[in-house]
């Protein structure tokens, strides 16, 4: 066993035993970040708050919810809302959290996308960042069916059902995932234990390794611009703090992320008081009812553009059924974003706008998903269905032309 | 300067979103109907220029509504326990205490000369259906007589106000099918009952006011059949204020922490403020240093 003086300070002795001053060093104050950045560098901060919010919330909202299709409305509606002191606060924040963050997750992987911060050595950000894209939205799916409401049973029904297309096996497996032939308690009790244990489990290792990921190659920045990180920290360390190219985590890039998030939590505190029926539907304060089907079903608004490719295909082609195809495009459109870092052939990490053709693809992506997010949530009949069915056609070529438009670009620009 | 450009294009394309999603679905998913009509217009059979006797009025209640109907501000107390009487009508008949207060006049009037008319349910009771509104028309009174009646029932109705009044609007106008959990009130029809008078259990209101909303419950109170056609809930005819304090009962009932919300809020976001000043003034300390 190793030597140990006895310690001055409370602080040294928790370093002979942690490490904890190297341990800071490492994590906060010799964690480089570039300098050249904007607020859109932000965005992973506030994920990280809005993320504690909910498992915050969370917890207080657990303490009352009983996952039990007699039980779960009213725990929901009238315990939490109305009878605990402040519990209609966390849910609230729960709800308009969990809607929020989807929107600060776009933003984050927008972002990225249009830095082109996920090719040339930051592919496991990326990757790692999708995964947890794909956590969040099972995350968002499974805790919408706990209050039990009408949105929350059709939109269960109807998600659960899409399995049902895959061959062979899709039968078997919306019962197995049921756990019953049609939504009901044993459904509601299993997801349950996934939104509240198993999902934020693999969340939480998730944020780890995404966070890990971003170790090695480095914070992206601006200019999309490569250098030396720890010739630029040399520089910062040496007293050369305007010069260097890098501040480090702590206090200098997250003294801006504070003022970010302030003006966020403005925001984000005005819908979770004053408007937060667009996270809180109407139609889910009916109590979930399996005879009665709602007018319209719709799944939250951050789901709508991936609902729309599903049902963009209503018609047979070419002896496959509308809902084959729909299913197929669906699974297409939530994988590609995956694989983006090999789609993408081009060198150029710049802004899209400084890329000859990528600009387009951008741009052109941004109007198609809006498009799709919009026609997902109208009635799909008339004009809208062909609506739907043009941009969800359009948002399968963009992504099958991209390798080409991007290959040509890395020709045009001649390996920059 | 380029941070602004930036927030500009996410506002901008955040908005266009929003604005699909919610403002305009909306609008698609529901459409506006009629405003509301609160003087009844459409109902024209009864001159309710002319003035009401109300002992008149008293005379003729005693003769023609009584064998059902209760009053019991009035001293007329109800013939029979609400589980019989909803065996022999089909639902409990209304207790008219409150009858003058709450329903408009013109409606009223209307209502007694010819019901099904005033309430939009000629749908249901069409001749082919073979079923019967258990309250005849009195379309032989002559308008005078029926505005005396009138007259009567607005002698009688004991003044209320504030909460007191939105419970007693509620119960009486919807409280004879509608259970409210949440406020411990239930249908004083039975369910039994209930479901052979109008095809359905009529649904609880607790959380009405969430998932209709104000706005929705404005114009469809006034009239159901417009937002709904073809349900078998009536037009009952309720002043605007009496539909008001309906619908301030089933806030209060679906949404008590209203108030605590709102003020709360503000005091959210003046703390959320400050902090983000702080944290702006903090950000140009620590980055006058690195630029």
């Amino acid at each position: 066993m190793a030597e140990f003086k006895k310690a001055d300070s409370m602080l040294e002795w928790f370093d002979q035993r942690l490490g904890v001053v190297n341990f800071a060093k490492v994590m906060m104050t010799e964690y480089w970040i570039p300098k050249n950045i904007n607020f859109l560098w932000a965005m992973g901060v506030l994920l990280t708050v809005l993320f504690t919010f909910l498992v915050v919330s969370g917890i207080f909202l657990l303490m009352y919810y009983k996952p039990d299709v007699n039980m779960a409305f009213d725990s929901v509606n009238y315990t939490i809302m109305q009878e605990v002191a402040y519990g209609w606060l966390f849910r609230h924040i729960h709800a308009v959290g969990a809607s929020v963050v989807f929107l600060v997750i776009y933003i984050h992987m927008f972002t990225g996308i249009y830095y082109g911060s996920y090719k040339k050595g930051r592919e496991m950000i990326w990757v790692s960042g999708m995964l947890l894209f794909m956590l969040f939205s099972a995350e968002g799916f499974s805790g919408y069916m706990l209050p039990w409401g009408q949105m929350s049973y059709w939109a269960a029904y109807v998600i659960t059902e899409i399995f049902g297309g895959i061959p062979v096996i899709g039968d078997e497996l919306v019962v197995w995932i049921r756990g019953n032939f049609y939504v009901s308690d044993s459904t509601l009790t299993r997801f349950f234990m996934l939104h509240v244990l198993l999902i934020p489990l693999a969340i939480l290792g998730a944020i780890v390794f995404h966070f890990y990921a971003l170790r090695f190659p480095h914070v992206n920045n601006e200019e999309g611009e490569f250098f030396d990180f720890d010739e630029e920290a040399e520089k910062y360390l040496a007293g050369n703090k305007k010069e260097s190219k890098v501040v480090p985590f702590w206090p200098v890039f997250l003294s801006k992320d504070f003022f970010v998030l302030g003006f966020f939590m403005l925001f984000f505190f005005y819908l979770v008081f004053f408007h937060y029926d667009f996270a809180m539907d109407p139609v889910n304060f009916d109590k979930a009812d399996g005879l009665k089907t709602p007018a319209h079903i719709y799944p939250e608004w951050y789901f709508l553009w991936s609902y729309e490719v599903l049902r963009g295909f209503f018609f047979e082609i070419a002896g496959v059924s509308g809902k084959d195809l729909g299913l197929m495009a669906f699974g297409f459109a939530n994988a590609i974003f995956l694989v983006l870092p090999w789609l993408d052939r081009s060198p150029m990490v710049k802004p899209a706008n400084q890329r000859p053709y990528f600009k387009y693809w951008f741009w052109f992506l941004m109007a198609d998903l809006i498009v799709l997010t919009v026609y997902g949530k109208l009635p799909p009949t008339g004009a809208n269905a062909w609506v739907g069915f043009a941009s969800s056609m359009t948002f399968l070529v963009l992504f099958i032309a991209l390798p080409f438009i991007t290959k040509a670009e890395a020709k045009k620009v001649g390996g920059k | 300067m380029k941070e602004f450009k930036i927030l500009a294009v996410i506002v901008a394309l955040v908005g266009i979103t929003y604005y699909g999603i919610e403002p305009y679905a909306h609008h698609i998913m529901h459409p506006e109907v009629s405003p509301a009509d609160f003087s009844f217009k459409d109902l024209k059979n009864v001159d309710t220029k002319l003035a009401g006797n109300a002992a008149n009025g008293k005379v003729l209640v005693e003769a023609n509504c009584i064998a059902c109907h209760a009053i019991d501000k009035a001293g007329y107390p109800a013939v029979m326990p609400n589980a019989d009487a909803a065996a022999s009508y089909g639902v409990v008949p209304p207790d008219l205490s409150s009858a003058g207060r709450i329903y408009d006049k013109n409606y009223l009037a209307n209502f007694i000369f010819d019901p099904v008319t005033a309430m939009h349910l000629s749908g249901k009771y069409t001749p082919e259906s073979g079923k019967a509104f258990p309250m005849p028309s009195y379309n032989w009174m002559t308008p005078q007589e029926i505005m005396d009646i009138v007259a009567f029932l607005q002698s009688v109705s004991p003044k209320v106000e504030g909460k007191e009044a939105h419970k007693a609007t509620f119960e009486a106008a919807c409280g004879r099918c509608h259970n409210m959990k949440y406020a411990g009130i239930e249908a004083t029809t039975p369910k039994d009952n209930l479901k052979a008078y109008t095809g359905a259990v009529a649904p609880d209101l607790s959380q009405y006011i969430k998932s209709r909303g104000e706005h929705y419950l404005h114009s469809f109170i006034n009239d159901p059949q417009l937002l709904l056609h073809g349900t078998s809930m009536p037009r009952v005819g309720l002043t605007e204020e009496a539909q008001e304090e309906v619908i301030a009962y089933m806030e209060e009932t679906g949404d008590s922490k209203k108030a605590e919300r709102e003020s709360l809020g503000i005091w959210v976001l003046l703390y959320t403020f400050i902090f983000a000043i702080l944290a702006y003034l903090w950000k140009r300390k620590i980055w006058s240093e690195v630029h």
